[in-house]
């Protein structure tokens, strides 16, 4: 039998929160981005009137303003949104256990179980959005099928405050049409690789030969195709389970541009705590550890290194990335934003191999001393502790990674 | 017809499940109004001022009204004063 895989999508999620609590701006072209004065002066989310005006998420804020003059710009209230957030989940979890979130705006949901309580996949999909609509004020969008990708692409079909159904009698008719980069994992580069092989939509990387596919692009091949022809069996996962976390990380743009390899430690120093910190919370450790780099030219890379024993102590984590760093930046420009990310994650109970040096108790001592200060911090705030480095360079750490850690769409494979 | 939110200072009661009944508020006015009788307790998006939270219906002196509690502030949706329009 078919699953029942739901993906739900908030319509404009930031921007329609931000007109739920302004309605006098409801007819109004509306945009929420980051403030310009700490340098995060992008579109992050616009309603529809904006969009009409070609408003993009991801331009410049004064770009924004010389498409639509009238533009009303609404600084992000994060805290609200995770409210919000939160709150659509508690009404996805009502019906059914297998919420796979995606993002703070997005998830899956699995209703193949709960068919004869809330009926079938259309019925389910009405009832949630609905719901979300009289209890939230906000809309959303549902695409319905029995794998993943496609409830995706339904999603996305018709919006806002809509549901579509692509089933095995209509998919023929209504996936195949669409282009191939409304599909998951086709970005600009795949559509572009595509268009050259004249494969244009999805129905074409459906009809494609697989080892055609497999030959242009590796094992990516395989996937597409089996994306394509609505193969994939990924699972919804449970909510809440770890089984998904592929890595940690954090990143952020700075107040001010570095132009120093102290400034560049006393970023990673945080970055690298935050990280522990979200490590050890969830009971992980990593392998890889990498660091990302993106000059005020925005041109960016990323570098990573395999570790002889997994980590999840801080000290470790930022000797690597500022290895790494040093490694590899040459400082032709100042930068503009770092990042951390470990990597290869294990439960951190898996048993460790000692050594006769007594290198493992050395570093039980330093888990130690990272955990006392990750309860410090959570009574008394982040800032309660803090490295001599973090002091020096005040104004360019004044952020908290972890708590104002903006959470950006996750990755599909985990 | 435009509507206005207006936060109140709510006295109410707490159960030992946790459940809140409101009791009485005092209204930007300085009067108070006891709550004769809760009609209805639901979850509910306030459209007309914006917010979303616990909606409870509540009559007070024979009128049927709508008072949110949305976090831990309580407000109720009423009419623009004249002098607004």
């Amino acid at each position: 039998m078919d699953r029942i895989v739901l993906h739900s999508d908030c319509n404009c999620f930031y921007a329609s929160v931000e007109c739920l609590y302004h309605p006098e701006l409801r007819d109004k072209p509306v945009a929420v981005g980051g403030d310009e004065k700490k340098r995060h002066g992008i579109i992050l989310t616009k309603n529809y009137i904006a969009k009409k005006y070609g408003i993009k998420t991801g331009e410049a804020l004064w770009q924004a303003r010389l498409k639509c003059p009238d533009l009303v710009i609404i600084p992000p209230d994060f805290k609200k949104y995770m409210r919000f957030s939160k709150m659509t989940r508690e009404i996805y979890l009502e019906f059914t256990n297998l919420v796979e979130p995606f993002g703070l705006d997005e998830a899956w949901l699995d209703c193949t179980a709960s068919k004869d309580i809330f009926g079938g996949g259309m019925e389910t999909a009405e009832k949630i959005r609905r719901k979300i609509k009289k209890e939230l004020g906000i809309t959303v969008s549902i695409g319905v099928s029995w794998n993943k990708i496609y409830a995706k692409l339904g999603s996305d079909y018709k919006k806002p405050d809509a549901v579509t159904v692509f089933d095995r009698e209509n998919y023929k008719k209504l996936v195949f049409p669409q282009p191939a980069e409304n599909m998951l994992y086709v970005g600009r580069a795949n559509k572009r690789r595509l268009a050259l092989l004249n494969i244009r939509t999805i129905g074409d990387i459906a009809k494609a030969d697989r080892e055609f596919l497999h030959k242009h692009f590796g094992k990516w091949g395989y996937v597409l195709h089996s994306f394509a022809n609505g193969y994939d069996i990924d699972p919804v996962r449970e909510y809440n389970s770890h089984a998904g976390i592929k890595s940690i990380g954090n990143s952020f743009t700075l107040p001010r541009d570095l132009n120093t390899n102290g400034e560049v430690f006393a970023a990673l120093a945080l970055l690298s705590e935050s990280v522990g910190a979200r490590l050890r919370e969830h009971g992980l450790k990593g392998s890889v550890v990498s660091v990302s780099v993106r000059d005020n030219g925005l041109f960016s890379f990323e570098r990573q290194k395999k570790l002889k024993l997994s980590t999840d102590i801080n000290d470790e984590i930022l000797k690597a990335a500022y290895e790494l760093f040093i490694l590899n930046y040459n400082w032709q420009k100042p930068i503009r934003s770092l990042g951390v990310r470990v990597s290869d994650l294990a439960e951190n109970t898996e048993a460790i191999q000692m050594d006769i040096f007594g290198t493992d108790l050395k570093r039980e001592k330093r888990r130690n001393l990272d955990k006392s200060l990750d309860s410090i911090r959570n009574r008394f705030g982040p800032k309660a502790v803090v490295r001599g480095t973090e002091l020096i360079n005040g104004d360019i750490t004044a952020i908290s990674p972890k708590t104002d850690n903006v959470i950006f769409p996750t990755a599909y494979f985990k | 017809m435009q509507a206005r939110k207006v936060y109140i200072d709510m006295t109410a009661e707490f159960d030992e499940k946790g459940n809140i009944m409101p009791i009485s508020f005092k209204y930007e006015n300085g009067i108070v109004y006891k709550i004769d009788k809760v009609l209805s307790i639901r979850k509910m998006a306030a459209l007309k001022t914006g917010g979303a939270g616990l909606r409870y219906t509540c009559r007070i002196k024979n009128h049927e009204k709508y008072i949110f509690l949305e976090e831990n502030r309580w407000f109720i949706e009423t009419q623009k004063r004249a002098q607004e329009y």
